[in-house]
């Protein structure tokens, strides 16, 4: 589904280069799981799949199902099925949260040529979704992510994303911020939408996400290269050896 | 001093003017004395410090008023949807043939030729008297030539609650139109005044007494080349004006507010949007006085720039000695949506009291960029992710106003506006 190649990007403002030649490739119905040092790259890959400013791809290639997705617009690559839940979720004062989720669905339906969801429609899809991740009703009347907690944040990314039914979910350090009640409303959140359809890429600095969000396969990336790849033991490996001997057993 | 040129200009302003006819003895006194005022000011000049940002050079041209015309299509205007209680000028003549009948309960309304006319009047304690008022600290030569010479307009008494008129002007000829307004809300009355299209020159005049609520709503999005308004209030005990203002485009557009809380507990505010592309200059410049104790006063103006536009604030808070416990707020704010857009803002406190609270604060930026970025990345495209932005940008302006229906009619007017942007 998600096919990464030798990619390598580079930072425009600071002249620097952070992704030395990616390769990654999550199939249909995977969950991978990204892990390593702060300042490995993983948040640049989430935000270059995404389509943020900023960012100089000088090699390599991102598909999705065979379609380039560096070449599209953020809203383009939205709209084929990529979703990316961030690590800090913007906050827009003025918008609110209802008309921006409405906004969001119809748009991507538009733009795959399917009808737009009616107001009443839509109401009763948001009313389901919010539910099963106890959001209440006044968290969606409010502006987005405007006054939320850092939990409330990240239940609203996964309420975006089941919303949304994206094909390829990345998560981005989705537990940071995240007390061990929240952590569990997420995950189950997550983990209902796993599905064999949908490939998941899960950016974490620690292995405790992937307790309750169990990944097929663990990548440690170390200097803007993927420098291991193993099961989910390899996780518990970095839980208790750290990043450093790691890097070191590769070296 | 003034200048021999400005002096000079001022007399070619006043000279292209018909000079009006069987007027009351205080009407042409009112007049003679606004002449003096604008030959001792002279034509204002970019070198004042008042028009520092703004050339009032399209604007001192010596006016050539309209003759006639016919009435245009009103059906783009929203306030005619809200209210069939429309007093319109073509080419600056009030046309009582093409208006709605205008007394209502509670409202009386006369033509200002008829007012001008008569020897005793309410009037008489407004016209001119507090245009003057208003040139206390700073010369605006253009209000007093409107005194001077302006022979359309009405004259609005409400004394009860529930009175709405709207004021439109149709310009579809050739030609400037000069138009004047004078409005008494008398004590706990309440009226409701909505202005569409423009005239070059526009001065209303409102005295609202005691316990009087005045809310004022203008829309100025019509084409246009050069045009000047000021609006002068002065506000009473427990009294209330509220105005708003959304300006989209055209020319030079020049909107001055200048009010007066001369009453204790009074209430004025003062909001504006400005939605400006290609060469647009919106120029919004305010003058608020305390004088009671305890009066709270308030401008919020949103500026949304593209193209070439530029767009200007000046916002002056003054406190006279006396005037304790007053609340005076002011923000200004721009959004640049271009590299050649421009945003000024001079704000200004003056204060002779020692229990106030006053703040200000302005800002210019570009949409934010997470913002928006957020939006794409979850399908939104980018127009309509700027859109929703500036939409909530100018929303702030537009929640100043109480009215459900009419902030409806201005957040749509803004949504157009962004739907013809390119």
């Amino acid at each position: 589904m998600l096919k990464i190649k030798d990619l390598a990007v580079r930072l425009e403002e600071e002249d620097k280069t952070i992704l030395r030649g990616v390769d990654l490739e999550v199939p249909a119905g995977a969950v991978h799981a990204i892990m390593g040092p702060n300042g490995s790259g993983k948040s640049t890959l989430s935000y270059v799949l995404a389509g943020r400013d900023g960012y100089e791809v000088t090699g390599g290639s991102a598909t999705l199902d065979d379609e380039d997705i560096l070449e599209m617009d953020p809203e383009e690559r939205a709209a084929s099925g990529l979703f990316l839940a961030f690590q800090y979720p913007v906050e827009i004062p003025g918008v609110g949260n209802m008309t921006f989720l409405r906004t969001a669905l119809n748009s991507q339906r538009k733009a795959r040529g399917e009808p737009e969801v009616s107001a009443p429609d839509f109401l009763k899809l948001i009313r389901a979704k919010a539910k099963e991740l106890n959001i209440d009703a006044d968290m969606l009347k409010r502006p987005v992510n405007v006054g939320f907690s850092g939990g409330e944040k990240k239940r609203n990314e996964i309420l975006q994303m089941a919303l949304l039914e994206p094909r390829m979910c990345i998560l981005d350090e989705t537990d940071s911020g995240l007390d061990v009640d929240a952590m569990k409303l997420v995950s189950r959140g997550v983990n209902a939408l796993r599905s064999e359809g949908r490939g998941f890429l899960v950016i974490t600095h620690y292995q405790r996400l992937l307790d309750h969000i169990e990944p097929d396969v663990v990548h440690i990336m170390a200097e803007g290269r993927i420098i291991e790849t193993g099961g989910p033991e390899l996780a518990r490996k970095v839980e208790n050896e750290g990043y450093t001997d790691i890097m070191k057993s590769v070296a | 001093m003034v200048t021999e040129a400005k002096r000079s200009a001022a007399e070619q302003m006043l000279s292209a003017m018909p000079a009006p006819a069987g007027e009351a003895g205080w009407a042409r006194e009112a007049r003679a004395a606004a002449r003096t005022r604008l030959l001792e000011s002279g034509a204002p000049v970019r070198r004042d410090e008042y028009w520092k940002y703004t050339d009032p050079a399209a604007l001192t041209t010596p006016l050539r008023l309209a003759d006639g015309g016919v009435a245009a299509d009103r059906s783009r205007d929203p306030f005619t949807v809200l209210t069939d209680r429309v007093a319109l000028f073509v080419g600056g003549k009030f046309r009582a043939d093409l208006s709605a009948p205008l007394s209502q309960p509670g409202l009386a309304v006369a033509t200002l030729g008829e007012t001008l006319a008569q020897d005793i009047s309410v009037m008489r304690e407004i016209y001119g008297v507090l245009e003057a008022a208003g040139q206390e600290k700073v010369d605006r030569p253009l209000a007093s030539l409107n005194t001077a010479a302006s022979t359309e307009g009405l004259a609005l008494q409400a004394t009860g609650p529930g009175g709405v008129i709207h004021l439109r002007y149709d310009n579809v000829v050739e030609g400037a139109a000069m138009v004047r307004h004078l409005i008494r809300v008398e004590e706990g009355a309440e009226l409701t005044v909505l202005e569409s299209g423009v005239a070059a020159n526009t001065v209303i005049e409102a005295d609202i007494a005691d316990g009087g609520k005045l809310r004022h709503i203008r829309l100025q999005n019509e084409d246009r080349v050069a045009i000047a308004t000021h609006l002068f209030a002065k506000i009473g005990s427990e009294a209330e004006f509220k105005t708003f203002t959304l300006s989209a485009d055209g020319g030079l557009t020049r909107n001055e507010v200048v009010i007066e809380m001369t009453g204790d507990n009074g209430r004025g505010h003062i909001a504006g949007a400005v939605l400006a592309q290609g060469e647009s200059h919106i120029d919004n410049t305010v003058f608020v006085t305390h004088d009671g104790v305890a009066c709270e006063s308030r401008q919020v103006f949103k500026n949304v720039l593209g193209g070439r536009a530029k767009g200007i604030f000046q916002g002056k808070i003054f406190v006279r000695d006396g005037a304790q416990k007053t609340d005076g707020y002011q923000i200004s704010q721009a959004v640049l949506l271009d590299d050649g857009a421009e945003f000024s803002a001079k704000p200004e406190l003056e204060i002779y009291a020692d229990d106030v609270a006053c703040s200000h604060g302005s800002t210019t930026g570009a949409l934010d960029p997470a913002a928006l970025f957020y939006l794409r990345s979850r399908g939104v495209p980018q127009k309509a992710a700027e859109a929703m932005l500036i939409a909530a940008f100018a929303e702030e302006a537009i929640e100043e106003i109480d009215d459900d229906n009419l902030a409806d009619a201005m957040r749509a007017e803004v949504e157009r506006w962004m739907a013809g942007r390119g």
